[in-house]
C-alpha cells in the first residue's frame, strides 16, 4: 500500500513540471510582452530598457522559463505587475477562502449525492426515486452561476437568511458551498444509484444471501462498499470540476478566494498574477486528484497490485 | 446478463444465444423502434427542434429589437407589452433572449462540430495505429480530463482573445480530447474484431477500413457525447460571456445579459432569471435526448465516463 | 428420519420476455447421513433446484409455483424471510458453482469465512479465525494462515474454490448442498475433497446433496443418484442399481458415453441432439426427440413416475400403455 501511495506521489513531480510548462508558454505566446501595460507614453527608451531588463524579457523564452521556476522553488513567484505586491503574498491571502468553499462543497457534494443514490437505488422505481432522479439531473444541468444568483435572490434578498457576499463567517458560506456542490451531488447521486444496483445484482451478493446475511448487513457492508468504488473514482476525476466551479462562483458572490484574483488578473493582463494562480490551482487539481487515487487504492484492493 | 457465475438469471441472452451475431443493419432498424417509445427522449427534440425554430426565426418573432433602447421604462417587470420586462436600457428582455438563442446554438454546435472533428480524426488514428501517436494523445487527454473546463477555456481566452469566435476556438480545444478518448476506445475495441482482418483479407486499405466499416460503428457513443456537449458548451459559453469574455455588446448573449444584470439584481430580478432558465431548458433539452441516444443504441453508460 | 423432502416442486422465473418454467414436478428425499446425486446436463435445472432449496428464487427473480419443500419436517415455503436466514449458512449451506464470481473482492477471504461463523455461533474472532484456518488446511490449503489474509484476485481458482467450500462446511450444518464443487480443482485434488466430503457426512451424521454432470464422482460418492432432464426428474434410486441396471433411456445413453479402458468401439458414444432450451420444452416426454425408442405416443402425453423394480423412472416404455401405442 505504501509503496502505491510513493509511487503517486513520484508521479506528481514530472506532471507537475510539464503542467508549469504548459501554463507559461500559453502565457507568453501572446502577442505584446507583459509589460505593454506599464509603458506609457513619454517614457524614455532607457526606463523601458530597464523594465525590460527588470523582467527578464530580452532573455529567449527557455530561459525566461527556468528563470521563473528556479524562482518558484524558493517561493518567488514574481510581482503583481498592478498590485506591486509579490504574487505568492496575494497567493496566500485568498487561497483560504478557495480552499473553505472547495472542500465544504466537496463533502456536501458527496454525503448528499451519495444518501440520494443510496434511497434511490433501494427505492427503485418509486416516486422518490424519480423524484430524487429529477433532482439531481436538475443540480447536472443547471448553470452554477445562475444557480448562485437565484439563491442569492430568494435567501438572500427575499428573505434575508444569509448574507449576500462577503466571507469570513460559516453563513457566508452555506449559499456558495450548496451553489458549486448541488453540481458534483447530483453525479454523484446518478454515479450512486447506477452502481448500487449493478453491484445487488452480482453473483456474490446472492451468495450472501446464502452465508444467511441479513439484508441491511448485505447492504451496508457488501453493496455499498463495493458501489462506491466508481463513485470515488469519478470523484477524483471530477475535484477539478469542482475547483472550477468555485472559480466563478467567488466573483457571484464577492468572495476574496483564488477565482477573484484569477479573473481580475485576466481582465488586468497581470501575467505573473494570472501564471502563479493557475499554478495554484493546477496543483491544487494535482493534490485532489492524488488524494482520490489514494482513496480509491484504500477502497479497492485489486488496485493496489495493479500497478505492481 | 453475462453467462457467467453459478447464479444465471434467465433472460434472453443466454436463452437465445444466436442473439448477438445480428449484423449492424437491423441494430439501426430496431433503435429507430426504440426512438418511438421514448417519451422523455421526445421532450428533448421537441425542445430544440424549438431551439432552432427560434434561432432561425428570431428576427421574425421578436416582438422587438434586441438593441432598441428606451430608457423611460428601463427596468420595468414583466407586462403585457413586455412579456419578460426590460433590462437597464429599456431593452426588451423576451426579444433579446430569442436573439441570444442565436449565438448559443451558434457557438454551442460550431464549437462542439469543431471539437468533435479535431477529436475524432485524432483518436481514431490514435487508436488504429497505436505507438507513439497513441501515447501523446493519453497524456494530452489525462491532463486535460481533470482540469475544470472553465480554467482550460480561460487560460485559452487569455491566450486568445474575447469575443464570440475565440469563444468558440477556446471551447473546441477545450473538449476535443474528450472525443478523441471515446473514439479511441471504440476503436481499440473493434480493430481486434472478425469482420475487420476479413476485410483486410480481402485487400481494403486502411483508409477503407478506418473510415468505411471502423467509423459507423464506432461514431456512437462520440453522437451522443456530442449531444450532451452542445448543452455543456452552450453553458460555457454563457459562463465566460458572465465573466465578461464572450460575446461582446449590443449582441445579446444569455451568460452577458445575466452578468449586466447582477447589479440590478435587487431591482429586476426578471433580467437574470429569465435567461436562465432558458439556458436551463435548452441544456436540459439536449440532455434528455442524449440520454434516450444512449437507450436507443444500447450504449452502456460506463463507456462515456 | 427424513432430512429433506421435496414435493412436487415448479419454479416459475420472471423474465424480460414472460415467465418460463425451468423445473416440474421434482420430487426426492434425503435422510441424514445419506449422500444424494444430482445429476444432468448443464440447462437440466440443478442448480435452480439447489437455489430453491435455499430459498433464494425471491432475489433472482424466481419463485416457486407449486409443490413443498420439508426440511426436518418444516415447511420451508410457509416460514418468514427472517427464520429462513436462520437456516441458511447454519443448518442448509450451500456451496456454489463458480468461485470466480461467488467472493466479495473487497474483503479478505478469511474474514469472508469467518463473517458466516460469526453470523450464526457465538464464538470470538480468534476462535472463529482458527477454526477456519483449520478447515481449509484440512481442504488442503498449503499456508492457510497466509491466504487467510489474502484477496479472492490473488487466489487462483482451485483455492478460491477450497474457500468456497470451506465457507459451507465451517458453519456446520444439517444439510449441505455442494453445487459443482470440484469443476476448477485438479483431479489428485478434486480426489482428497470427496474423500473429506465423504468423511464429514458419515461423521457429523449430515445429508449431502451433490451436484455434478461427473459420473465418476457420483460412483465413488454417493448412496442415492436423482438423474434430471430438462427439468424433470427421470430417474431416481441406488447408485448400484442404476449404474448396473439403468432403466430411463437418458440414464443408458449418459453411462454408454463414458469411454471405458478397452472399449470394443474405436469410437466415442454421444447423445444426438441438443438440451432443450427453457423456452422450447418438448411436448410430452421432454426427451422424446433424442430418445431411440421413442414413438408417437412419446410426444402426446407426460409421462409419470413409476416404480419400477428398486428405481423411479419417468418413462413411457414401462406403462401397458405405451406397449400397445405406435
Amino acid at each position: 500500500m505504501w509503496q502505491f501511495v510513493l509511487r503517486r506521489c513520484l508521479l506528481m513531480i514530472p506532471i507537475f513540471v510539464v503542467v508549469s510548462i504548459i501554463i507559461f508558454s500559453l502565457i507568453h505566446i501572446v502577442p505584446g510582452t507583459p509589460i505593454d501595460n506599464l509603458i506609457g507614453p513619454g517614457m524614455t527608451k532607457a526606463h523601458e530598457q530597464q523594465l525590460v531588463e527588470k523582467y527578464d524579457l530580452d532573455k529567449p523564452i527557455p530561459i525566461q522559463y527556468f528563470i521563473w521556476f528556479k524562482k518558484m522553488l524558493h517561493g518567488d513567484l514574481g510581482r503583481s505587475i498592478i498590485e506591486k505586491r509579490p504574487v505568492t503574498e496575494l497567493l496566500l491571502h485568498h487561497l483560504p477562502y478557495s480552499l473553505s468553499l472547495g472542500l465544504t462543497a466537496i463533502v456536501l457534494s458527496f454525503v448528499l449525492g451519495v444518501s440520494m443514490g443510496i434511497i434511490s437505488a433501494a427505492a427503485k422505481n418509486t416516486i422518490f426515486d424519480h423524484l430524487a432522479m429529477l433532482v439531481a439531473l436538475f443540480g447536472v444541468t443547471i448553470p452554477a452561476f445562475w444557480l448562485g444568483l437565484i439563491l442569492i435572490l430568494i435567501f438572500a434578498v427575499w428573505l434575508p437568511w444569509f448574507p449576500i457576499s462577503g466571507s469570513g463567517t460559516l453563513m457566508s458560506l452555506v449559499l456558495p458551498a450548496i451553489t458549486v456542490g448541488l453540481g458534483g451531488a447530483g453525479l454523484i447521486a446518478r454515479v450512486t444509484r447506477v452502481s448500487m444496483l449493478e453491484v445487488a445484482s452480482k453473483d456474490f451478493i446472492v451468495m450472501l444471501h446464502a452465508k444467511g446475511l441479513g439484508k441491511k448487513a448485505i447492504l451496508l457492508k457488501h453493496i455499498l462498499r463495493n458501489a462506491l468504488i466508481p463513485v470515488i473514482t469519478i470523484l477524483g476525476l471530477r475535484i477539478g470540476w469542482v475547483l472550477g466551479g468555485t472559480v466563478t462562483i467567488e466573483i457571484v458572490f464577492g468572495r476574496p478566494g483564488l477565482g477573484q484574483l484569477l479573473i481580475t488578473g485576466l481582465f488586468r493582463r497581470d501575467y505573473p498574477v494570472i501564471q502563479g494562480a493557475m499554478l495554484v490551482l493546477a496543483m491544487g487539481i494535482m493534490m485532489g486528484t492524488f488524494l482520490a487515487d489514494i482513496l480509491y487504492a484504500f477502497t479497492d484492493p485489486r488496485v493496489r497490485d495493479q500497478h505492481n | 446478463m453475462k453467462n457467467e457465475g453459478c447464479f444465471q438469471r434467465l433472460t434472453m441472452e443466454n436463452i437465445q444465444t444466436s442473439e448477438n451475431i445480428k449484423p449492424p443493419a437491423n441494430r439501426w432498424l430496431r433503435r429507430v423502434k426504440k426512438i418511438k417509445s421514448n417519451m422523455a427522449g421526445l421532450i428533448g427534440v421537441i425542445i430544440i427542434t424549438g431551439l432552432i425554430f427560434i434561432a432561425v426565426t428570431a428576427d421574425f418573432i421578436s416582438p422587438y429589437s434586441y438593441k432598441e433602447q428606451d430608457l423611460d421604462i428601463m427596468n420595468s417587470p414583466p407586462s403585457m407589452d413586455h412579456f419578460m420586462g426590460t433590462d437597464e436600457f429599456g431593452r426588451d428582455v423576451f426579444s433579446r433572449i430569442l436573439h441570444g438563442s442565436r449565438i448559443s446554438v451558434y457557438v454551442g454546435v460550431v464549437s462542439v462540430g469543431l471539437s468533435v472533428f479535431i477529436g475524432v480524426i485524432l483518436g481514431a488514428l490514435a487508436g488504429y495505429y497505436g505507438g507513439w501517436l497513441d501515447q501523446c494523445l493519453s497524456i494530452v487527454t489525462d491532463l486535460t480530463w481533470s482540469m475544470p473546463e472553465i480554467l482550460v477555456a480561460l487560460l485559452l481566452v487569455a491566450v486568445v482573445g474575447a469575443g464570440i469566435e475565440c469563444v468558440i476556438i477556446a471551447i473546441a480545444l477545450t473538449y476535443w480530447a474528450q472525443y478523441a478518448r471515446l473514439i479511441r476506445g471504440q476503436i481499440l475495441m473493434l480493430k481486434n474484431e472478425i469482420y475487420v482482418e476479413a476485410t483486410r483479407s480481402l485487400g481494403a486499405t486502411d483508409f477503407t477500413i478506418l473510415f468505411k466499416h471502423l467509423f459507423p460503428n464506432a461514431i456512437a457513443p462520440v453522437i451522443v457525447a456530442a449531444t450532451i456537449g452542445i448543452g455543456q458548451a452552450i453553458v460555457l459559453e454563457a459562463t465566460l460571456g458572465f465573466l465578461g469574455m464572450g460575446a461582446q455588446p449590443p449582441m445579446p448573449s444569455w451568460g452577458a445579459m445575466m452578468s449586466n444584470g447582477t447589479a440590478y439584481l435587487f431591482i429586476s430580478p426578471w433580467v437574470i432569471v429569465f435567461p436562465g432558465l432558458a439556458m436551463m431548458i435548452t441544456v436540459f433539452g439536449f440532455n434528455l435526448f442524449g440520454d434516450a441516444l444512449v437507450d436507443i443504441m444500447d450504449i452502456r453508460e460506463d463507456t462515456l465516463k | 428420519m427424513t432430512l429433506l423432502k421435496v414435493e412436487n416442486l415448479n419454479v416459475s422465473f420472471k423474465t424480460r420476455d414472460g415467465v418460463v418454467e425451468p423445473l416440474s414436478n421434482i420430487s426426492f428425499e434425503i435422510d441424514a447421513g445419506e449422500i444424494l446425486g444430482l445429476v444432468g446436463e448443464t440447462g437440466s435445472g440443478k442448480s435452480v433446484t439447489a437455489q430453491a432449496i435455499m430459498g433464494l428464487l425471491p432475489f433472482l427473480d424466481g419463485k416457486v409455483s407449486a409443490g413443498r419443500i420439508f426440511f426436518n419436517d418444516q415447511d420451508l415455503l410457509a416460514i418468514s424471510e427472517k427464520e429462513y436466514q436462520q437456516l441458511r449458512g447454519n443448518q442448509i449451506s450451500l456451496i456454489s458453482q463458480n468461485p470466480m464470481t461467488s467472493l466479495d473482492p473487497v474483503y479478505k477471504v478469511g474474514d469472508q469465512i469467518v463473517e458466516g461463523l460469526k453470523l450464526h455461533m457465538t464464538i470470538t474472532k480468534a476462535d472463529a479465525r482458527t477454526r477456519a484456518v483449520d478447515v481449509m488446511t484440512s481442504l488442503g490449503i498449503p499456508n492457510a494462515d497466509k491466504v487467510f489474509n489474502q484477496y479472492p484476485h490473488q487466489l487462483s481458482g482451485g483455492l478460491k474454490q477450497r474457500i468456497v467450500i470451506a465457507m459451507g462446511l465451517c458453519a456446520d450444518p444439517k444439510l449441505l448442498i455442494a453445487d459443482e464443487p470440484t469443476t476448477a480443482l485438479d483431479v489428485t485434488v478434486q480426489a482428497q475433497i470427496i474423500e473429506l466430503f465423504k468423511q464429514t457426512t458419515r461423521e457429523r451424521n449430515i445429508g449431502l446433496i451433490m451436484i455434478t454432470h461427473d459420473l465418476g464422482i457420483i460412483s465413488h460418492l454417493c448412496d442415492r443418484v436423482v438423474v434430471m432432464y430438462a427439468g424433470n426428474v427421470v430417474e431416481a434410486g441406488r447408485v448400484e442399481s442404476i449404474f448396473a441396471e439403468p432403466k430411463h433411456p437418458y440414464t443408458e445413453a449418459l453411462l454408454k458415453c463414458i469411454p471405458k479402458l478397452g472399449m470394443a468401439d474405436r469410437s466415442l458414444h454421444a447423445i444426438p441432439g441438443n438440451v432443450p432450451s427453457v423456452r422450447t420444452y418438448p411436448h410430452g416426454c421432454r426427451y422424446h426427440p433424442r430418445c431411440p425408442k421413442a414413438k408417437a405416443y412419446c410426444m402426446e402425453n407426460t409421462p409419470e413416475i413409476i416404480q419400477v423394480k428398486n428405481t423411479q423412472v419417468k418413462c413411457h416404455q414401462f406403462t401397458a400403455q405405451w406397449r400397445t401405442a405406435s
